[in-house]
């Protein structure tokens, strides 16, 4: 009873992301796949899709958005699914990647042990976290990646914690690349991309994601709110090799904090304290500049 | 064969790291390990090995295990793990999505209670917990039906008929850490015996696909309806394999049910595990004083072979299931399952048993005490346990 397979499509590789996905207008993770498709060139990726939106992306069986082998694995399992896939492939000698893309309830929360044991293995897998700062799939409730200040559907009056630091915790796993990615940077983008693919080992790239839907954002300035992110210093942009050797790509230029605030819904019911946010970025940003100048890549 | 004296543990452990070698030839063998006792020693035999073509992965967490599994077996490669009782239950939901993606994982399970309160000692409790995912679940009486029960489910799993998950499961220490003689197969029988694994919808970048995505109640139920008849098919693919086992390894491996002395027997006793060892030695010295009495070892739980079941028990009209595990408000889980089974036999008196929780001692005077209760009922009531321990 073998199954007949149609012959092997030698046909170029399709983007990674065809149309009729069932993304929402303005989703930020949409762009991130088109560019993380650009990276990777005629390679054919396997994605590891944990539950999040981008398991509902593909639309539903038997058709699929995803043009490229992908694995939509349980909430907490990705880097663990990955690993076994990645380590077959490797005893098979096929050299094309396997890809974790994840959003942060995936990655800060349910899938942490499971993404940190992994990092720890520094088993063959590029992770990259599309970070939406909530769990927007479910209607948008408080991750520990959802800021301070931001309101969902359970921080009603504003969340009371910070925003956990995933890419200081990643480091600590001295992971040979981990990097933070900005759609509003292309070419940093599509760089810290292809050379992590260049690479072996455990790749961490951590994406900053607007929803429209649950930043309460206008879907045409998703790409905008990036550059806010990263010109007011909340989002900085930085790499960090072997997990010791630190290097920042763009700084804050002075740009109010209020401008990225004041364009999301989240944050105008209760508004963080603006005095309190500069400090905390300015710590942020004091404790960066810090490890890059004693710790300086030069790779 | 080499015939060796070996835990439980070593025995499993020998079987599936020669399942896994046998698939050098194809896309190797995987899977992750966690250790919990009392399967422990299954993950560091496997950890131990030499594979030509394989790669084991020690994991954070049981959860993990599986989902690494599933990730081996999704690319194309042999997979199989050990794990017990709450290991089992913090795996669940993998184990549940690995019998949904019809992958074909074998898992040893030492059987073991649930806690806490921590009690390590042999009860059915946590597999049977597992049994509505999408697997196929055997117990096993000795070390010999433990091994050849393994190398037996490779073959039923990745038979194109079935495509499902296996449980092979030992009586926690009972078999896991008590030593017995064992034929122990030598690789080139079992590389006769396990063909190279050819996963025909496994992962491949030439033939893309998105696995596990969202599907409709319609194909929801179309799944769950295919699930059910590779279930169904699973009767024929295991006598296959059980008669091509015969052939390769000179002895035939167990049955779904294995019913000794039934044909003339009154009552019969029904257990799974190595309880089923202690009613074999009963039930020969009552029937050399005179008693039809008879036993069926349930060794396939799922899927349940209702028919199969009522035909084994014979003509005997008083039917005990003794249960090592218990169903909170309801009573044993092989007892549930044998009362349907059984329900086209009013003629029948079925009682349930619930022995041995926990780990307690199943020996001769326990069988005897509930030979001695069954003996005075002429209607059976709800599960008894035994010991009897509240007045």
């Amino acid at each position: 009873m073998a199954t007949t397979l149609p012959a092997p499509d030698t046909a170029p590789r399709p983007h990674l992301l065809r149309p009729d996905s069932t993304n929402c207008p303005g989703c930020a993770m949409s762009v991130g796949l088109q560019w993380l498709d650009e990276a990777l060139g005629a390679a054919t990726p396997t994605l590891v899709v944990p539950a999040c939106c981008a398991a509902v992306t593909p639309g539903a069986f038997p058709a699929s958005a995803y043009s490229v082998p992908t694995v939509a694995t349980t909430f907490a399992s990705a880097a663990a699914v990955a690993t076994g896939i990645a380590r077959v492939r490797e005893l098979n000698g096929e050299a094309d990647p396997t890809i974790c893309w994840a959003g942060d309830g995936g990655t800060y929360d349910i899938g942490l042990a499971t993404l940190s044991a992994a990092a720890e293995r520094n088993e063959d897998v590029l992770y990259i976290c599309y970070d939406n700062e909530i769990y927007g799939n479910t209607g948008g409730q408080r991750s520990s990646a959802t800021p301070r200040g931001a309101k969902t559907s359970t921080t009603p009056r504003g969340k009371v914690e910070a925003k956990k630091d995933i890419m200081a915790i990643m480091a600590a796993h001295r992971l040979p690349y981990a990097a933070t990615l900005s759609l509003a940077h292309r070419d940093d983008f599509l760089r810290k991309i292809r050379l992590a693919l260049g690479m072996t080992g455990f790749r961490f790239l951590l994406m900053l994601s607007p929803c429209p839907a649950g930043w309460k954002s206008d879907p045409a300035e998703s790409v905008e709110l990036v550059r806010l992110a990263v010109a007011c210093g909340l989002f900085p942009l930085y790499e960090v090799f072997d997990g010791e050797r630190y290097r920042v790509n763009a700084r804050p230029d002075g740009t109010p904090l209020d401008d990225y605030l004041r364009r999301q819904g989240r944050f105008r019911t209760v508004a963080p304290s603006m005095d309190e946010l500069r400090a905390q970025v300015d710590r942020e940003w004091a404790r960066l500049d810090e490890l890059a100048r004693v710790f300086p890549a030069t790779d | 064969m080499t015939r060796a004296v070996v835990t439980g543990n070593q025995a499993a452990g020998h079987a599936l790291v020669a399942a896994g070698e046998a698939n050098r030839a194809a896309r190797g063998c995987g899977g992750g390990g966690y250790p919990i006792t009392p399967q422990t020693e299954i993950i560091e035999n496997v950890m131990a090995a030499r594979f030509s073509k394989g790669n084991f992965t020690a994991v954070e967490s049981e959860h993990s295990a599986m989902a690494v599994c599933i990730g081996t077996s999704l690319a194309g490669a042999r997979s199989f793990t050990a794990s017990s009782s709450n290991g089992l239950l913090y795996m669940t939901e993998n184990v549940f999505a690995a019998g949904l993606a019809r992958l074909p994982i074998v898992m040893a399970v030492a059987n073991r209670t649930v806690g806490p309160p921590w009690n390590i000692w042999a009860d059915h409790g946590d597999s049977l917990a597992l049994r509505d995912a999408p697997w196929l679940q055997l117990y096993c009486d000795s070390h010999q039906d433990l091994v050849d029960t393994i190398l037996l489910a490779f073959r039923v799993a990745e038979d194109p008929r079935v495509l499902l998950p296996v449980m092979v499961t030992e009586d926690g220490f009972l078999l896991s850490h008590t030593s017995m003689v064992v034929d122990l197969p030598p690789q080139d029988l079992v590389d006769a015996y396990l063909p190279p694994l050819d996963l025909a919808l496994r992962m491949r970048a030439d033939h893309p696909r998105t696995y596990g995505q969202i599907m409709s109640p319609r194909e929801t139920q179309r799944h769950r309806e295919e699930i059910q008849a590779a279930m169904e098919r699973v009767p024929e693919v295991l006598e296959e394999a059980g008669a091509e086992f015969a052939h390769v390894f000179g002895r035939r491996p167990r049955g779904a049910f294995e019913a000794e002395h039934t044909a003339d027997a009154d009552t019969v006793l029904i257990a799974a595990g190595t309880t089923v060892s202690t009613l074999r030695r009963v039930v020969e010295e009552r029937r050399s004083a005179g008693e039809k009495i008879g036993f069926v070892q349930l060794k396939l739980f799922r899927p349940f072979l209702r028919d199969e079941l009522a035909q084994a028990i014979g003509a005997a009209r008083r039917v005990a299931v003794l249960d090592r595990d218990h169903s909170s408000g309801s009573g044993g889980i092989m007892w549930n399952e044998i009362a349907t089974s059984l329900r086209e036999r009013p003629d029948v008196l079925l009682q349930g048993y619930i022995v041995g929780l926990g780990g307690g001692e199943v020996d001769p005077p326990l069988i005897d005490l509930v030979l001695d209760d069954f003996a005075g009922r002429e209607r059976s009531q709800a599960p008894i346990f035994f010991p009897r321990l509240v007045t």
